[in-house]
């Protein structure tokens, strides 16, 4: 057992040197992972935080990515000053409208309501995005010319790995400070009990729909991110599979911890190729079980095997 | 203007009226106590002042402004509070950090965000812990906590606000005698900065330390009047002669 700020020392470590000694599509293959960990990130935020059961992150991912490649497509725009900004502020209206309608009643809405919601709306960006000849339908939008800075490209390989990193300290090192901040322990008062928030004067619903933006707007950079890594969009970037998946992610690794999120996605994006290659016709099943063993085995997640449980509240200053 | 006016507070769930016209007021700085046997209304009184419960009928004036249709939210940031009877704490949390969650709930969005509001609250919230003797205990989640400190931790979140006024609903339930005691002396010299409504079944606590009953009976006011006006009160006697 480490403390967790250990562990997130040594992945920031291995993560940094990664690149030295591995060959060009594993670095590849570990961007992705990075990238896929921000949009773990931001679920954990919503759920493992707030409280909020998401199952529709991948429509704010989707949506930005879809948003850049149209910006690279139809306006030649591909500047990493743009279209990444851009990606976010997608991220951010998007989940921002999202919540007006879901967390912004008058009465607070129950889990379900949240739940299927956002799994709604996922399915629908899914099905629009398909339909749409415009979004290349069922093909998505190919060929995505690569992301510049300034005259120097910035396409796969060493450069996008060190952005990817980048932007997944960024991102992680801000909500660290967010969920140890006063609005963190806000957000777990709302987690623990929503309805008591209300009688000491906060405006749960307010505080809710901000953290569920903010989480959009992870979800939107990982979005512009993951488009121009690989060159391509398409429809599965909106759909439920994709926002299940990111809930696994974070089951697996272990919730309401932020670094569970981002080993749940290294170990299940590792297991899941080192299955597909073994078992090309039954790996699926196999990562099922052991997804399903895990979760009811250690329901905090993976992550307890390495840090031991958070003390509860634990904070500065007291006593 | 009285602190508090209900008017015609009437509440149905389904066939069962639990209140029937029930008319309330609380002065500035009056320790108020609603009494009566179980299923009068007490609770669903007090859960509508809070907002806890929306009333099927009549109007509730806190300050001179109607409240009636107010979010439990706008009811707190008027200057309302309220204990649960049924403890409430957040036991994950420490001790340290349920206070200061109720302390800082007015803070805007962003002094939360940027923890700009810690340091200053940090002074108020060992000074809360003091009040209740357990400072010591700041660091251990609330979940360790005895009932009956659990319960204090309670009214002092209810506390930490500096509401206009405080509704407690059984502040002294389960406690030992000690306790109950304990209670008591913390919450007389509150009266000072704040007014206080007592839900209580413990009539010899409530008979120490208030200035005005409210007998409910069957969701109506029974009698209303000073501690000795509801000892004489024949009707009153009856109720807990006959029914208690």
């Amino acid at each position: 057992m480490m403390p967790a700020r250990a562990l997130e020392g040594l992945l920031l470590v291995v993560f940094a040197l990664l690149p030295l000694a591995l060959q060009p599509f594993w670095v590849i293959f570990v961007t992705r992972v990075l990238i896929l960990a921000l949009l773990a990130l931001s679920f954990d935020l919503v759920w493992g935080f707030a409280g909020i059961m998401s199952f529709g992150q991948a429509l704010f991912f989707g949506a930005a990515g879809y948003v850049v490649a149209l910006l690279a497509r139809d306006a030649g725009v591909t500047s990493v000053f743009v279209v990444l900004p851009a990606a976010l502020a997608v991220g951010l209206a998007l989940a921002f409208l999202v919540a007006s309608f879901l967390l912004l009643g008058r009465h607070p809405p129950s889990i379900t309501f949240v739940a299927l919601g956002t799994l709604t709306g996922s399915y629908a960006g899914d099905r629009l995005a398909r339909g749409w000849y415009y979004l290349g339908g069922q093909n998505g939008i190919p060929s995505i010319p690569p992301m510049t800075a300034g005259p120097a490209q910035v396409s796969e390989g060493v450069t996008y790995y060190y952005l990817a990193l980048a932007f997944l300290i960024a991102v992680y090192a801000a909500c660290r400070f967010l969920v140890g901040s006063q609005f963190g322990l806000a957000l777990a008062g709302i987690r623990i009990n929503e309805a008591r928030m209300a009688f000491f004067g906060y405006s749960v619903q307010l505080l809710k729909a901000v953290v569920f933006s903010v989480a959009g707007a992870i979800a939107g950079i990982a979005g512009g991110l993951y488009a121009f890594h690989e060159g391509f969009v398409w429809p599965n970037m909106l759909g439920v599979i994709l926002s299940t998946q990111i809930v696994l992610y974070a089951l697996f690794g272990g919730v309401g911890t932020l670094i569970g999120a981002v080993i749940g996605v290294i170990a299940i994006e590792i297991v899941s190729f080192v299955l597909a290659d073994a078992y090309p016709t039954v790996w699926p099943v196999i990562l099922g079980v052991l997804l399903l063993v895990v979760i009811l085995f250690r329901p905090s997640g993976l992550i307890s095997l390495f840090v031991p449980r958070r003390i509860p509240g634990e904070v500065d200053g007291a006593a | 203007m009285a602190l508090l006016e209900a008017a015609g507070v009437t509440k149905a769930f389904g066939q069962l009226t639990a209140l029937g016209s029930v008319d309330f007021v609380v002065e500035e700085g009056q320790l108020h106590g609603l009494i009566g046997p179980n299923g009068s209304g007490k609770s669903t009184l007090l859960k509508c002042i809070a907002g806890a419960e929306l009333p099927s009928g009549g109007r509730i004036r806190f300050r001179g402004r109607d409240i009636t249709d107010a979010t439990p939210a706008d009811r707190a940031r008027a200057g309302l509070s309220l204990k649960f009877q049924v403890t409430s704490v957040f036991p994950e949390l420490s001790v340290y950090d349920n206070v200061l969650l109720a302390l800082q709930a007015r803070s805007p969005l962003a002094a939360l965000t940027f923890s700009r509001t810690r340091a200053g609250l940090h002074g108020r919230v060992l000074e809360i812990l003091g009040e209740l003797r357990r400072r010591d205990r700041a660091a251990a989640a609330a979940a360790v906590l005895s009932h009956g400190e659990q319960q204090w931790l309670e009214i002092a979140m209810a506390l930490a606000s500096r509401p206009q006024l405080l509704l407690l609903d059984e502040p002294t339930g389960g406690m030992s005698l000690e306790e109950r005691r304990a209670t008591g002396e913390l919450l007389v010299p509150l009266r000072r900065s704040c007014s206080i409504v007592i839900v209580e079944h413990d009539l010899d606590f409530i008979r120490e330390i208030c200035d005005v009953l409210t007998v409910l009976d069957q969701g109506r006011v029974l009698e209303t009047g000073t501690v000795e006006q509801i000892q004489r009160s024949r009707k009153v006697q009856e109720v807990y002669l006959t029914r208690v």
